[in-house]
């Protein structure tokens, strides 16, 4: 089968109708933005296709925003509401902040998908089904009486029906090692080839991709890339997709970009984190959705000298992370929030020991399980005060998937030049979520570099050298990190209360109050080194200002954007560190007539800056397992504009 | 009482053959040693600035006396020395070793050991615990110690009560006991603790007394020697919530007739001469002690093997004794070699950097960053 696009990639619309010698093709009518969701049965490659569409936008130098959603179950049963898993892509010639409130296309390959997907599509959006699925007993699996294909029920869409799984098999019919089950199976492929047309996206570097994936199996191989090429003819050859359109690569900072997971960048400014600190990098883990790719991922870096140890449970995660930052090594342990709360005890240990450590808390739905897969932020209160005891924990948030990668070397130098536990909190749409990112230079990023305590540093109550554990940086209040293996620096730490200084067992009712208030002081410290809090606030004169942390940065700022599109004046803010704050929070949140804070919890945020700053916060609280839309949050804005 | 471990001799090897004789590394091979002409330290270079503050009376301060005399035998740098414990009595021993030391939280030392000992090979890394803090509230993190066969050494100090709690049944306190929380007698199971290490694939199980410094000695030694994870079982007597727990073995009049010595290579024997007897496998399986004249007739004598894979002889060992005290087994049950897990973590690191060429810098972080799919806007 000739293929009318170029072996360079990108198909040039010329090629397309010139190649081509039975359909004369409109040139791709130009988009500025598109969301596309792709929906089917957890078993239909749904995530994959997502993936390799993804790839191939990246490619091309839109901008992107991706948000996976898949059930807890690996495999509920086939055709089944719950067994619904979608992938939606949002890409765009300018920058993308979020992945998109709803679909300008729903690719639904089962009736499951139609009716999980279909409230969020506009009327007259695009729809496109595999009516080879739309089977009497498929129907009847999901509750619809008639076809929705038939009964009229569609007709405010744009409706696609295509026999995907039909065409597919049919366009494999020559590969006779193939049961039909295989060749169903390339249905995605096919599905991946089309809206490939649809969107002229090249197809070269899934045909790598799948060159890896399919290499030892070479039918399968071909079978995949046929279907992909057999979708994209079907699109070109087909009357029924009357236009395909383009979206032209939006205006970034130049540099080489790369498209990236939260999960992958998190991971990734671990390493680089402790490359800049010169430290060993250990991970001490049990798995849990949605941190495990952290593990995953850390435990392919043995090149990198990444030791990753898969511990027996949540509390021996930790644990493992707290011995090896005893022994002088970066520990760090992953998790999500059922896990946070298992290793409490030991963040409290890590506090009062005063060693580095890095905790991962990629946030779910809560409380108890939840929701394993989905999105949540209610673990905010949890990281600040989830402890016995006073135990101040500075806590870092990502507010993308790339910014992980930021947001986790800064993470690495709070706990390595402060001798404390951090925790960084993602979540689960960040972790699995992805976009473009500008590629760091490593010798730009900060240097991290650690001593070690190599000298006793006072003397004992005879006047002969000592060590004193807890003896501090004027500056920054820190501990000295004196590791097993220095000579003359052997010392006793635990969690029982240690004397100022000697770090001996102390009850003494005045130095309990004094240690106290030392390691509220360090991590209060900790503050003169980050950044002010910024302000985006271009009329100047917004009373509404909205701030938020963590994921709901892009939704926010597209929210803002879309009410100073419409005349509207709003201000927004959003904050990296939590604990602490910017030194200037006080002076910004008292500074707006109104302050709105939304979140994906129960307005954690709003809670601390009212009692913080005695500043009426106005909560926009909102746990529905779901990225905010840009649309709630325009509503929000103006209804807390209208009333300021 | 009969040493457990055999003559080792550094002179042949430069470093000390494992017990058995195999070619495995010493359990303390990678860990940086005192210069030999240097000075010798001695028990008070290992005592901390501390004061002890245990019961009087307490069998802690034996095995602190004890262990205290011991570590300089090992020949090591004591910087590189490091005791980590949970919480109970036994717990605060690191305090008063001056290595470095860390006292954790309840049940999690082993844990953290583990962390530490995979990070840094050059430390000898031990662990102190409780009954408690061991098999109660830390279980878990003791049996997979075991499994991964870690690289270190645990004391754990067997007094069968809660202590510093002031009194309530342990999980290896007698069913029936009657205690602050449990007023009319324990319902609970107790745990044997060398059954469960057994039971665990551990392959160091050995099982010593507080006030028999000779034999604790002894086996701290092959403890220290063994590369793997060792579990020593310490009974140790609380003289304040249940004193008297060991007096049946411990009565100099009552001992011999209850202990059993056990010696790799040599039968299971109990008793002293004229009325010493020796342990047979009878018909149908079971083990009894029978007069060693009568042994022959009797069935199979059995000869301990602590080196054996199988495990199962010396499981069944660790059950000759019931609550009564009556045939306590003594000694090392256990001693095999299996490659450790913290070797095996960093064998595959050392063996993917040697393939990489070295350690990794700023460019290979930054084709690891960059991937296999990147685009450049101008």
């Amino acid at each position: 089968m000739a293929l009318p696009w170029s072996a360079a990639g990108y198909p040039a619309t010329s090629e397309v109708t010139m190649t081509n010698d039975t359909v004369t093709r409109p040139a791709p009518t130009r988009l500025r933005r598109v969301v596309i969701r792709f929906a089917g049965d957890s078993g239909d490659g749904m995530q994959l296709t997502g993936d390799r569409f993804t790839a191939e936008t990246a490619g091309v130098g839109n901008d992107l925003s991706t948000l996976p959603n898949f059930p807890a179950e690996i495999r509920a049963p086939q055709g089944t509401l719950p067994g619904v898993s979608s992938f939606q892509l949002h890409f765009a010639d300018h920058d993308v902040l979020t992945p998109g409130d709803a679909p300008d296309v729903l690719v639904a390959m089962n009736p499951a998908a139609l009716k999980a997907n279909l409230a969020d599509l506009p009327r007259g959006a695009t729809l496109i089904v595999d009516t080879d699925e739309f089977s009497a007993r498929n129907l009847a699996k999901v509750g619809y009486a008639a076809s929705p294909l038939t009964d009229g029920s569609l007709d405010s869409w744009h409706l696609h029906p295509v026999p995907l799984t039909s065409i597919t098999v049919e366009a494999l019919a020559g590969f006779e090692t193939l049961s039909r089950k295989d060749k169903e199976r390339a249905k995605n492929m096919f599905a991946f080839g089309l809206l490939s047309w649809m969107y002229s996206r090249p197809m070269e570097t899934t045909k790598a991709f799948l060159q890896s994936k399919f290499g030892a199996k070479p039918d399968i191989l071909a079978a995949n890339i046929a279907a992909m090429e057999a979708g994209w003819s079907y699109g070109e050859t087909t009357e029924s997709f009357a236009t395909a359109y383009e979206v032209a690569p939006a205006p970034m900072p130049s540099g080489t970009y790369r498209n990236i997971t939260g999960n992958t960048a998190l991971a990734y400014g671990l390493v680089a984190g402790a490359h800049r600190a010169g430290l060993r990098l250990v991970l001490g883990s049990y798995p849990i959705t949605p941190a495990s790719d952290i593990l995953h991922t850390l435990s392919g870096l043995k090149r990198f000298g990444v030791m990753t140890l898969q511990a027996e449970d949540e509390i021996a995660g930790i644990g493992i992370a707290l011995g090896a930052s005893f022994g002088g090594a970066l520990g760090v342990t992953s998790t999500s929030g059922p896990g946070l709360a298992l290793k409490a005890e030991t963040i409290g240990l890590a506090v009062s020991l005063e060693l580095p450590l890095v905790i991962i808390d990629v946030q779910r739905g809560g409380p108890s399980t939840g929701l394993p897969t989905k999105t949540e932020q209610a673990d905010l209160l949890q990281a600040m005060f989830g402890r016995n005891g006073e135990a101040p924990v500075p806590i870092v948030a990502p507010r993308s998937p790339a910014d992980c990668f930021d947001a986790a070397i800064e993470a690495v130098r709070i706990a390595t030049a402060y001798r404390t536990p951090v925790v960084v909190l993602s979540d689960g749409y960040l972790a699995n979520g992805s976009e473009p990112w500008n590629l760091p230079d490593i010798a730009a990023l900060p240097d991290l570099t650690v001593e070690f305590a190599t000298e006793r540093n006072g003397v004992d109550e005879s006047g002969r050298p000592a060590f004193h554990p807890y003896a501090r940086d004027p500056k920054t209040l820190a501990r000295p990190w004196a590791v097993p293996g220095t000579a003359g620096l052997e010392h006793r730490i635990g969690g029982i209360e240690k004397a100022d200084i000697t770090g001996n067992i102390s009850y003494d009712p005045d130095n309990h109050q004094r240690m106290t208030d030392l390691r509220q002081a360090k991590v209060d410290g900790i503050a003169s080194t980050i950044a002010p809090l910024a302000v985006d606030d271009p009329s100047g004169d917004a009373d509404v200002l909205v701030i938020g942390w963590g994921s709901t940065y892009g939704p926010i700022a597209a929210a803002a954007r879309e009410v100073r599109a419409g005349g509207g004046r709003v201000a927004t803010a959003h904050l990296r560190h939590l604990a602490p704050f910017p030194a200037n929070t006080g002076d910004i949140v008292r500074g707006y007539r109104r302050v709105l804070v939304p979140e994906m919890n129960g307005g954690h945020l709003a809670l601390l800056l009212r009692a913080r700053f005695l500043i009426d916060a106005q909560s926009y609280a909102r746990v529905r397992g779901l990225p905010f839309t840009t649309g709630e949050l325009v509503d929000a804005i103006l209804a807390t504009t209208e009333s300021a | 009482m009969s040493l457990t471990t055999q003559p080792r001799s550094r002179r042949e090897t430069g470093v000390d053959p494992s017990p058995l004789g195999m070619p495995l590394p010493h359990g303390l091979a990678s860990v940086p040693r005192l210069d030999p002409d240097g000075p010798a330290p001695t028990r008070k270079d290992y005592a901390s600035d501390q004061e002890v503050r245990w019961c009087p009376g307490c069998g802690d301060y034996i095995i602190l006396n004890t262990v205290q005399a011991f570590l300089p035998a090992l020949g090591l740098r004591k910087e590189n020395i490091v005791f980590v414990s949970g919480i109970g009595c036994s717990s605060r021993f690191p305090y008063y070793l001056d290595t470095f030391g860390m006292h954790s939280i309840h049940g999690r030392a082993p844990a953290i050991a583990t962390g530490l000992a995979t990070a840094r090979p050059d430390l000898s890394v031990w662990v102190v615990t409780g009954d408690g803090d061991a098999l109660s509230i830390g279980g878990n993190h003791l049996i997979h110690a075991l499994r991964r066969n870690v690289n270190l050494t645990i004391l754990l100090f067997n007094n069968r009560i809660y202590g510093l709690t002031k009194g309530q049944y342990s999980p290896t306190s007698e069913q029936g006991k009657i205690t602050k929380s449990s007023p009319v007698g324990s319902v609970d199971t107790p745990f044997n603790p060398v059954s469960l290490a057994l039971g665990a694939e551990a392959t160091f199980v050995a099982r010593s007394l507080d006030n028999d410094r000779a034999h604790l000695g002894e086996i701290l030694k092959a403890a220290a020697a063994h590369r793997g994870t060792a579990l020593v079982e310490i009974y140790q007597n609380c003289p304040i919530f249940n004193d008297g727990a060991f007096d049946a073995i411990k009565d100099r009049d009552q001992q011999a007739a209850r202990l059993v010595h056990l010696v790799h290579g040599e039968p299971v024997r109990i008793g002293a001469e004229p009325s010493r007897q020796v342990l047979v496998r009878v018909a149908d399986g079971a083990l009894r002690f029978v007069a060693e004249a009568e042994a022959a007739g009797a069935g199979e004598v059995v000869v301990h093997d602590a080196h054996a894979d199988d495990p199962s002889q010396q499981f069944a060992l660790s059950r000759l004794d019931g609550a009564g005290m009556t045939q306590v087994p003594m000694g090392i049950f256990r001693q095999v070699e299996r490659p450790t897990y913290d070797d095996g973590v960093r064998a595959q690191i050392d063996a993917a950097v040697t393939t990489a060429g070295g350690p990794a810098d700023d460019a290979d972080l930054h084709a690891l960053l960059a991937g296999k799919d990147t685009w450049t806007v101008e």
